[in-house]
């Protein structure tokens, strides 16, 4: 069954005010497409989770997306500081809840297997649980041990982008896998965004590389380039010079009100952004091919 | 030869790595450490990223914990998960690298607030993998400048365990892994004691106790057997330069 619909209708079919929302992947495909698409739709009250908030979140936040943030490490990735989330916490604007990147994945592992919570050992490091009323402990039935234990999550709705999926939504996935899986399962709806969309067979070719099976995704939508200034394995570089120049915009709420005025309120779809980055930048992040050897499944 | 302070930390952070190490490896100045050591005295190490990379061998100096370069090559790629379950808090990482903006007495770290949590006066970027290796790594090892805004007698925020209070208070709590075995400084290196206080066991060449103590927040005990390290080497600050970061992003 085809689920293929544009991002726009995808996120004003699925994306409600108020939803708890998971953008996954971990520095690689992190769906920035679909983020300004939310923005451009005006969504507020969100509740937005990630390991690491990223850049989609810090614009997501400064459009005036969120109402609260869930994460485990709140920095900008080999830059620094994450300034508008930062801030917005430290004004006491924006809700928070925080975990370890462990705490935040076993969460979703929870979610992802319809377990109300999972237990991970102690790290002696006990002053998050103070902080995270969420993180509790119980007796191990076993060994009469105490382990720390975290509950499910399950988001209203994950975004997921991958290399490649069919148009019933069965997706291949490759490079850092990060929690991309387990945010799908975790997920009440879940919209795909993808590279290329590809025929059944190239998906059957390759069985061991599918991560999200068609039938737990709501929307799969053709989106080149989604995940830009993040990077896709073997289709893109990862922008590091934007991520270098977004700690200089959001320094200042002009700049940043600028900048969401001209990449993403002022264009209509991921398709103009990308040819508005133009082509010394489409020509900085091109990647040379590196083809892996080929794997035999045999005829049977 | 002449070099910098984050040259002497990541050659000395080097030389604490063994041949055959299994290395949880942060971007940055951890980083190159790993990959200057597997270029001279540990050919054999493996490196671990949390983005769940197993056995990178980066082509390129990598941007991010995420970089697509740890990817190529690679021997595994695997869920955060996995990497969490299978290969740390399984016991299976000889060594983590940890970072903060405030170290103890005891080597426990903060990387999360100054101030009180719940209004913080700094709010810093919080655990990511660090809370989860302080605990499960056999050896843990911090490269910072010694300042005395960086350490404190006490932490604000315990973000990862070092020896909590000392006197056998890590080891009570049940943690498999061995704590922090070096802080390397741009003066010396700190070391645990056996109650777990974190002393000055080695000066760089040209250094001195009273400097160490002088940027220290805690009275700084020196080992009786004060070592002095050996001064980088020019294969170590060529392989450094010319082949790891020749763009001084990390070495500045």
């Amino acid at each position: 069954m085809s689920k293929v619909c544009s991002l726009k209708e995808a996120v004003a079919s699925y994306v409600k005010d108020g939803d708890t929302l998971y953008a996954a992947g971990f520095t690689h495909l992190i769906p920035f497409a679909a983020g300004h698409e939310i923005i451009r739709q005006g969504r507020k009250n969100l509740t937005l989770a990630r390991a690491t908030p990223d850049l989609i979140y810090d614009q997501m936040v400064a459009a005036g997306c969120a109402r609260k943030v869930i994460f485990s490490y709140m920095g900008n990735p080999g830059v620094g500081s994450l300034r508008i989330v930062r801030s917005e916490l430290e004004a006491g604007r924006l809700e928070w809840e925080e975990y370890s990147h462990f705490g935040m994945i076993t969460r979703l592992s929870a979610g992802a297997s319809g377990l109300p919570f999972l237990p991970m050992k102690q790290t002696g490091a006990a002053d998050l649980e103070k902080a995270n009323p969420n993180i509790r402990r119980v007796t191990d039935p076993y060994s009469g041990e105490e382990v720390v234990v975290v509950p499910a999550l399950n988001p209203d709705v994950a975004i997921v982008h991958v290399q490649r999926a069919d148009r019933s939504g069965n997706a291949h996935i490759w490079g850092i896998l990060g929690e991309q899986k387990e945010a799908a399962f975790a997920a009440r709806h879940v919209i795909l965004t993808a590279e290329e969309l590809v025929d059944e067979e190239v998906i059957r070719s390759d069985p061991n590389r599918s991560m999200i099976p068609g039938f737990i995704v709501d929307a799969v939508c053709e989106v080149p380039f989604a995940s830009h200034p993040s990077y896709t394995q073997g289709y893109y570089d990862r922008d590091n010079a934007f991520y270098l120049s977004w700690d200089q915009i959001s320094e200042s709420p002009e700049a940043v009100r600028a900048w969401l005025d001209e990449w993403v309120y002022g264009v209509q779809d991921r398709a103009e952004y990308w040819q508005k980055l133009g082509a010394e930048t489409h020509e900085r992040l091109r990647v040379t091919p590196n083809l892996s050897s080929p794997v035999n499944y045999g005829a049977y | 030869m002449e070099y910098n302070a984050s040259e002497l930390m990541i050659i000395n952070a080097a030389r604490l790595l063994r041949d055959g190490d299994v290395v949880f490896v942060g971007v940055g100045q951890p980083n190159l450490a790993c990959n200057l050591a597997r270029r001279t005295h540990a050919p054999n190490l493996l490196m671990i990223y949390e983005a769940g990379v197993i056995g990178a061998r980066p082509a390129r100096l990598p941007l991010s914990i995420g970089d697509p370069t740890l990817v190529s090559g690679a021997s595994l790629v695997c869920s955060m998960y996995d990497v969490f379950t299978l290969y740390l808090q399984r016991g299976n990482v000889d060594v983590g690298f940890l970072g903060g903006a405030q170290i103890d007495r005891y080597g426990n770290i903060n990387a999360t607030v100054i101030g009180p949590y719940d209004h913080p006066k700094v709010r810093l970027p919080g655990s990511g993998g660090s809370q989860e290796i302080a605990a499960w790594a056999n050896r843990c090892y911090i490269m910072t400048p010694h300042q005395k805004r960086r350490f404190p007698e006490k932490v604000d925020f315990v973000t990862s365990a070092g020896f909590l209070n000392g006197n056998g208070e890590r080891q009570a709590a049940g943690l498999r892994g061995g704590g922090p075995q070096a802080v390397v400084t741009n003066l010396g290196i700190l070391e645990p004691d056996d109650s777990g206080e974190m002393i000055l066991t080695a000066l760089h060449p040209g250094c001195t106790l009273e400097q160490a103590q002088e940027n220290t927040g805690w009275p700084l005990k020196a080992a009786s057997q004060l070592r002095l390290t050996e001064p980088p080497t020019t294969e170590e600050l060529r392989i450094l330069r010319d082949e790891l970061d020749p763009d001084r992003i990390y070495l500045k």
